[in-house]
């Protein structure tokens, strides 16, 4: 598992973040460390580090260099980094609702055309799935996920659509997505989510954290109404459900 | 309270301070001010904290009027020819409009941006801490959008406090100075040496969120699909045609391009400030270099208050602004009978 992996790099990114690298590829056992160091800053802060982002396979460091140099803060990552990660005790877990197909999921019948199946088939293995939120990124909320069934990798649009809807949901190569605000994409749009993973008058203002565990289940695009309405007002929309 | 009124303004305009930290997890983007130290020194100049909101004026004129009071103002950033009622405003000094009056504001010459700061600030909705406008996520107060004419900023009557002007560090000129990395290592030697070897020149598409440059093609070693990772302000990622972007204010917070350099903190406003068209250069500078110049960078800021100058000291040269502007320089026209070229990158 996580001996596997090479040591982390260090590598500057301009003079007042750091990447601590973890992994080049996507790899489940790198995300865990990435996010476990990003747990470990958190419980123990060092000076002068200001902000932090978890991504799939590396934790981008912000610090202020008036604080601590380079060198002083890789001294003190570096140890915490090459830390085996604690086993994952509770991750909040969420079932997301999807309309899936039609207006709200233009590509699924091309997508079960490409993969030789139908539709139903689609969804039942997207909807089947347990994923992971590996790291938000790219816009407020657009959740990363990993998990997704392998039959359903397939490689990304050839021409990236210059917009898609808020609350798609998506699949691109190896990753499925919980796309919150409307944005481009290259993805291929299975469905529509009326949870918004970022609202910014509701408490928590973003559902969804890196390491949050997601399933996903269908409701027809007449629920989707109603439970968009009910999202608009400000509620979550989005069950969370024991770990 | 008074009013200030947007009478007319351009494209490419918006209320900008410091930018939104802490929520880059979630990919809340950073936003702010394309050029701090101007940000800085217009706030500076109406006594308001260096990073508090201001409006940040893109290349094209603007103009602002006083309405139910007078209202004091600052101007800093890309010079323009500035007046209130035809008596001209120099850049980096504060003017007090009178109830009724506008301050007009030419094309930027040289340069992109220009910062209006307001005596008292810009109150809104904070957001993060922020008032910083992101008009992709549609993000910001008072005006979550590029402003536009008519729009207006309740604000505090004018203290009645005399004019400054500030005397600013002395511009830095030669390269953008680069860190190497965080993915230099996915192209050659000999690309790494066309990137900081060649010309550059910043493509009129660019805007906040990235600087499009022109100039060769980079080739990448291993294809130019990374897995996603973390992006800062200034990461100059090289996309699949090989033309790098530099990646500005509003910026995403993570990138699927490999970065083959990170321009230094102390020049990303420069950067930000070159035109488009105008020809420049990059230069790789150690680590050790870049953290100096970043934490001078941070004291300069914090020192902006030692600058200040009263305005009444010297005269404007008229005359010398009118010759500068005919020949399309810019001047400074608070140092009496001198004038200087706009500083080239």
């Amino acid at each position: 598992m996580a001996a596997t992996l090479p040591p982390p790099r260090l590598l500057p990114s301009g003079d007042s973040a750091v990447t601590v690298e973890f992994s080049r590829t996507i790899d489940d056992d790198a995300n865990q460390r990435v996010l476990a160091l990003d747990k470990a800053l958190v419980a123990s802060p060092i000076d002068g580090i200001t902000e932090t982002v978890p991504t799939y396979r590396s934790l981008l460091v912000h610090y202020d260099p008036g604080k601590i140099g380079f060198d002083a803060l890789g001294e003190k990552l570096l140890p915490i980094a090459i830390q085996p990660p604690p086993p994952v005790t509770k991750a909040r877990r969420w079932r997301i609702p999807v309309a899936y197909g039609g207006e709200h999921g233009i590509d699924l019948e091309d997508v079960a055309k490409a993969l030789n199946t139908t539709p139903d088939d689609i969804i039942a293995r997207h909807a089947g799935g347990d994923y992971k939120v590996a790291m938000i990124g790219f816009t407020p909320g657009w959740s990363y996920l990993s998990g997704l069934d392998k039959s359903l990798h397939m490689s990304r649009r050839q021409n990236p659509r210059l917009l898609t809807p808020a609350g798609t949901i998506s699949i691109g190569g190896v990753q499925a997505g919980i796309q919150c605000l409307a944005a481009p994409s290259g993805w291929h749009l299975l469905g529509r989510t009326p949870v918004r993973t970022y609202q910014l008058h509701r408490n928590p203002t973003f559902l969804t954290e890196p390491g949050d565990r997601v399933t996903f289940f269908a409701i027809d695009h007449k629920t989707f109404e109603e439970l968009d309405r009910a999202a608009e007002a400000g509620e979550l929309v989005a069950e969370q459900v024991a770990a | 309270m008074s009013r200030l009124v947007v009478a007319s303004i351009g494209p490419a305009s918006s209320v900008q301070d410091g930018g939104r930290h802490g929520a880059q997890r979630y990919g809340l983007t950073v936003s702010g001010a394309m050029d701090r130290l101007s940000l800085a020194a217009a706030n500076t100049l109406v006594g308001n904290a260096p990073l508090a909101a201001a409006v940040e004026i893109g290349p094209f004129g603007a103009a602002f009027t006083a309405r139910d009071g007078a209202v004091r103002v600052a101007i800093s950033g890309a010079p323009r020819n500035a007046d209130v009622a035809g008596s001209p405003v120099a850049m980096d000094s504060s003017v007090t409009l009178k109830d009724g009056e506008t301050l007009t504001l030419g094309f930027a010459r040289g340069g992109a941006f220009t910062y209006l700061a307001i005596e008292g600030g810009i109150t809104g909705e904070l957001v993060f801490g922020s008032l910083a406008v992101n008009a992709r996520a549609g993000l910001g107060s008072p005006y979550p959008r590029p402003l536009q004419a008519g729009d207006e900023f309740s604000v505090d009557a004018a203290s009645g406090a005399p004019e400054m002007r500030i005397e600013l560090p002395k511009p830095v000129s030669g390269p953008i100075r680069v860190l190497l990395g965080p993915q230099d290592d996915e192209f050659d030697d000999a690309n790494k040496a066309l990137f900081l070897n060649s010309e550059w020149k910043i493509s009129a598409t660019s805007d906040r969120m990235g600087y499009r440059l022109q100039g060769p093609a980079i080739k990448h070693l291993y294809g130019h699909n990374i897995v996603s990772d973390g992006t800062v302000n200034g990461s100059i990622q090289v996309p699949g045609n090989g033309a790098p972007i530099a990646l500005m204010m509003d910026r995403g917070t993570s990138g699927g391009y490999p970065k083959i350099a990170t321009v230094i903190t102390a020049d990303v406003g420069r950067l930000a400030q070159t035109s488009a068209g105008t020809a420049f250069r990059f230069k790789a500078v150690s680590m050790a270099e870049a953290q100096d110049e970043a934490r001078k960078f941070a004291q300069a800021i914090r020192s902006l208050p030692d600058r200040l100058r009263s305005s009444d000291t010297v005269a404007l040269n008229i005359e010398a602004l009118s010759d500068a502007n005919v020949a399309g320089h810019a001047v400074n026209a608070v140092d009496a009978g001198t004038w200087q070229v706009t500083a080239e990158p």
